[in-house]
């Protein structure tokens, strides 16, 4: 267990009465895709968010490589090289899909206070971030308004967006959701390939992506973990099935 | 060239034209006029910084403004009146020098605004509004109440401040030194917009979530930004104190700060020239309009309520199209 | 002697948090239901002091004035409600802000226009004058003492109003949620009106008790505008309990302040320095509590926490 990157231990968060995470363990390792999946209100993102630092978690410890990370906040966590994305595309919307990227860009390479001179001209930042757009397929829309980009383009932005990044893990909330079939697939193919870079902790309702995708599976319902495994330990397991499964496979 | 940039050069040359016109017209109060200009710019300008690319609402830049004015006050005074402003634990003379008179005024505003920013930005929204406009109203209760400096009379300074090789006295040559600070500001607005840090700011505008997932913390990117923001606004308040040669609280007043907002917003918020525009659109509506009635502030009220229903980006955005902000 | 000048001073401190909360409660109640900064909230007051100052001279009789201030501040709330502000309610802050602050041009000189620049006059009210003997011996003035008692009825009839009647229920559920309340089928274009008249006329009676006290001018409702922004920081924006706790904290930190910072320097120092450095602290004791509230509480003493 000691060579996982990310380590979630016992972490719970309650609001009110309802305890959003309960209890809930959890790891990454090196090279794989870990997928967290569960029904709607079962606190997937509530999760995502408490590891990120967006929310406090009540009790509970979570490690990034073998170091406690729970009292650094946000910031500090993604400088460490855990990148997330978002359920609802989360993007500056004034701004070119290039600007976001270079933003990204600029604040993994060195500092962001710096006053004087023009990001654009900066040669060395810009082809950083037109590799990332590239990467994603979005070179030739790099200089249109990020507002103006459609659904599945602003899913592909910010993708390219936590590459820049260069984590050392990626957090995916949701990737797939409102993609079509053919972005799901290409999407599909390119997270395979992407766990060679850095390990992904993947919330995702698409089952054939999840099943494609997946080395290890966790389920989730209402705030805890119900198992841990294999994509066949979760396809055969009757817990899994009467839980949650059964009435997706059904 | 955009659109926008012809009206911003259009713009400048004309504020260059006109007092050089009054030059020849002999016109002196037509040239004080358009210092008032390129001075309230500055501070719009300044200003900008924060509301316009930061989204920061400060309604306390008036504090700014006035600290700025009353450095400038205090330093000629003391210099004037051959009394050392500090004599413990060393002696620090006053000064008559713009030269020095700018910098310590910038650092004065910086000072401040990182103390003001730092509160105000723990919280956001409306609270933001009526922190930064309560701030600057604590300010305004102190200069009123000290009685060292004038206190509720303000101080004049009898003769207005020096710069190396030129007579400041001359109204032209007070108008060619602010006209080109405000050059100077503005020309530093536009690096500071396309930099990376302009970048980082814009960002934290439009989603401080996005900026806080690439590691970098909003509320450092705003601070710097509002002390940039506060430091051009006191440059602009040293300014006015050499123009007016006197200070008074009223610099500090909530007035003020609703004014530096309407030079911002009355020429379209987020434009870089927007602050200059709205600037000379005041004291022309000042003069205009003061000329039908003494009660033009009525006028200007019913105005201003009409644009900020009606026409929303301003006079930049009326002439030049497009969106602001970039 | 000097505990009988300090209870007299607690006294003017609590009269004064008094008067805020009238005028806070408007601000907060706009704010919490309508999501609205309203900077004009002083000219309202100013409104209801004129109309009082104006009715009486006229009649004669200052309770006439009172409902004079009530009706005409109530009245001048509905009107910029419809006219003016319900057009600000989906826009942001800065357009509010601006637009709110051209009504305070508008309002002001436009009363600068009807009753010109000097200071009208308000008496205190023959059946009030005179000083009341409170227990331990100390003699205060009657028409504040008055003041006090009425800020604490409407303070309880406003609770009262939010806690236990329908309208209340409705404020509440638009607090809550603006779109709840449109589903319950309520007019929400009249319960915003209300609630903003309501306001203003709260604002309207502050403008005619302390024009008693002080003179009526065009202007005098900005210091006022200011520290109730103060106030409802302190107490929590949205929050009516907040804004009650937080007026009487500025109203006997400000009193309190200016009666006591002077006397406690001039222990260390000569009369007269203790007195400009006092009364320059006093100035700003306000401000400094709510740097202070803000540091630990950012959202206020009763607001909704993140």
């Amino acid at each position: 267990m000691s060579s996982a990157i990310l380590e979630v231990e016992d972490l719970s968060k309650r609001f009110g009465a309802l305890m959003a995470s309960d209890h809930v363990t959890l790891d990454l390792r090196p090279g794989e895709i870990h997928a967290l999946i569960g029904p709607n209100g079962a606190g997937k993102s509530t999760l995502i968010k408490q590891i990120v630092g967006e929310l406090h978690h009540d009790a509970g410890t979570i490690r990034f490589n073998g170091r406690r990370i729970d009292d650094l906040d946000a910031e500090a966590r993604a400088k460490m090289g855990l990148a997330r994305t978002f359920q609802v595309s989360s993007l500056a919307p004034e701004i070119s899909a290039l600007h976001n990227v270079l933003l990204a860009v600029q604040a993994v390479e060195g500092s962001v206070f710096r006053f004087f001179k023009p990001v654009i001209r900066d040669k060395k930042l810009v082809a950083a971030a037109m590799d990332n757009l590239m990467r994603v397929g979005l070179q030739d829309r790099a200089m249109v308004r990020t507002a103006d980009l459609s659904h599945g383009e602003r899913r592909q932005l910010e993708m390219a967006i936590a590459l820049a990044l260069k984590p050392k893990v990626f957090l995916l909330d949701e990737p797939m959701a409102g993609m079509g079939p053919d972005g799901s697939q290409q999407l599909t193919k390119f997270l395979a390939r992407l766990r060679d870079e850095a390990p992904i902790l993947l919330v995702e309702h698409d089952m054939d992506a999840v099943f494609a995708l997946a080395d290890r599976i966790s389920v989730l319902v209402y705030g805890q973990i119900i198992a841990t495994g294999s994509v066949d330990e979760i396809r055969n397991s009757k817990k899994v099935r009467s839980a949650y499964l059964g009435e997706e496979l059904a | 060239m955009t659109r926008e940039t012809t009206v911003n050069i259009a713009l400048a040359i004309a504020l260059l034209a006109v007092p050089i016109g009054a030059q020849f017209a002999d016109h002196p109060f037509i040239i004080t006029l358009s210092t008032k200009v390129a001075i309230f710019a500055i501070a719009g300008v300044g200003l900008n910084i924060a509301l316009g690319y930061g989204g920061l609402i400060s309604f306390g830049h008036a504090a700014f403004f006035g600290l700025g004015g009353y450095a400038a006050g205090i330093l000629a005074s003391q210099a004037l009146n051959y009394e050392p402003l500090v004599t413990w634990p060393f002696e620090i003379q006053g000064t008559t020098q713009m030269l020095i008179i700018w910098p310590v005024a910038l650092c004065i505003c910086g000072a401040a605004a990182l103390v003001i920013g730092a509160m105000s930005l723990r919280t956001g929204g409306v609270y933001f509004i009526m922190i930064t406009l309560a701030f600057a109203q604590m300010i305004y209760y102190f200069a009123i109440s000290w009685p060292a400096y004038g206190g509720e009379d303000g101080l004049s300074i009898y003769v207005r401040s020096k710069f190396p090789g030129l007579n400041t006295l001359d109204p032209i040559t007070f108008f060619a030194i602010c006209f080109a600070l405000l050059i100077a500001v503005l020309g530093f607005s536009v690096l500071l917009t396309h930099s990376r840090f302009g970048l980082a700011l814009s960002a934290a505008r439009q989603n401080p979530q996005r900026l806080t997932s690439v590691g970098v913390r909003p509320f450092q990117v705003q601070l710097t930004a509002f002390v940039i923001s506060g430091m051009i606004t006191g440059l602009a308040g040293a300014l006015y104190a050499d123009l007016n040669r006197f200070v008074s609280p009223a610099m500090f007043s909530w007035h003020t700060s609703g004014e530096i907002m309407i030079f911002v917003i009355l020429g379209g918020v987020g434009r870089l020239f927007g602050p200059l525009a709205g600037a000379a659109l005041f004291i022309l509506l000042e003069h205009l309009l003061g000329g039908i009635t003494e009660f033009w502030q009525f006028l200007l009220g019913m105005l201003l309520l009409l644009i900020v229903l009606f026409a929303r980006g301003g006079l930049i955005g009326l002439l030049a199209g497009g969106r602001g902000n970039v | 002697m000097s505990t009988i000048l300090l209870f007299e001073q607690i006294l003017n401190g609590l009269q004064f948090g008094i008067m805020l909360f009238l005028m806070a409660a408007g601000l907060t109640l706009v704010f919490g239901v309508m999501g609205l900064i309203n900077l004009a909230h002083g000219s309202l007051y100013m409104v209801g002091a004129f109309a009082c100052a104006a009715v009486a001279a006229a009649t004669g009789s200052f309770w006439l004035g009172v409902a004079a201030s009530l009706a005409a501040a109530a009245a001048a709330g509905a009107v910029i409600e419809v006219a003016v502000i319900r057009r600000l309610y989906g826009r942001d802050h800065l357009d509010q802000v601006l637009a709110t602050f051209a009504l305070i041009l508008v309002f002001s000189e436009g009363t600068r226009w009807i009753f010109g620049s000097f200071p009208l006059y308000l008496n205190v009210p023959a059946s009030l004058s005179g000083a009341v003997i409170l227990p331990g011996g100390v003699a205060y003035p009657t028409y504040r003492l008055a003041i006090i008692v009425v800020g604490i009825i409407v303070a309880a009839g406003l609770f009262a109003l939010i806690g236990k009647t329908r309208i209340g229920v409705q404020i509440r559920a638009g607090e809550a949620d603006r779109e709840m309340i449109a589903a319950l089928g309520i007019d929400i274009a009249r319960l915003y009106t209300f609630v903003f008249a309501l306001g203003a006329a709260l604002a309207g009676l502050a403008g005619a008790l302390v024009g008693t006290i002080q003179s009526v001018q065009v202007g005098m409702g900005e210091p006022v505008l200011i520290l109730a922004f103060v106030v409802i920081v302190i107490g929590g924006i949205g929050s009516i309990k907040g804004a009650l706790v937080g007026a009487i904290l500025v109203g006997l930190t400000d009193t309190l302040g200016r009666f006591l910072l002077p006397s406690l320097f001039a222990t260390m120092m000569s009369e007269s320095d203790a007195t400009s450095i006092g009364s320059a602290l006093a100035s700003m004791s306000i401000y400094i509590l709510m740097a202070l509230v803000l540091i630990f509480r950012p959202r206020g003493l009763f607001g909704a926490t993140n």
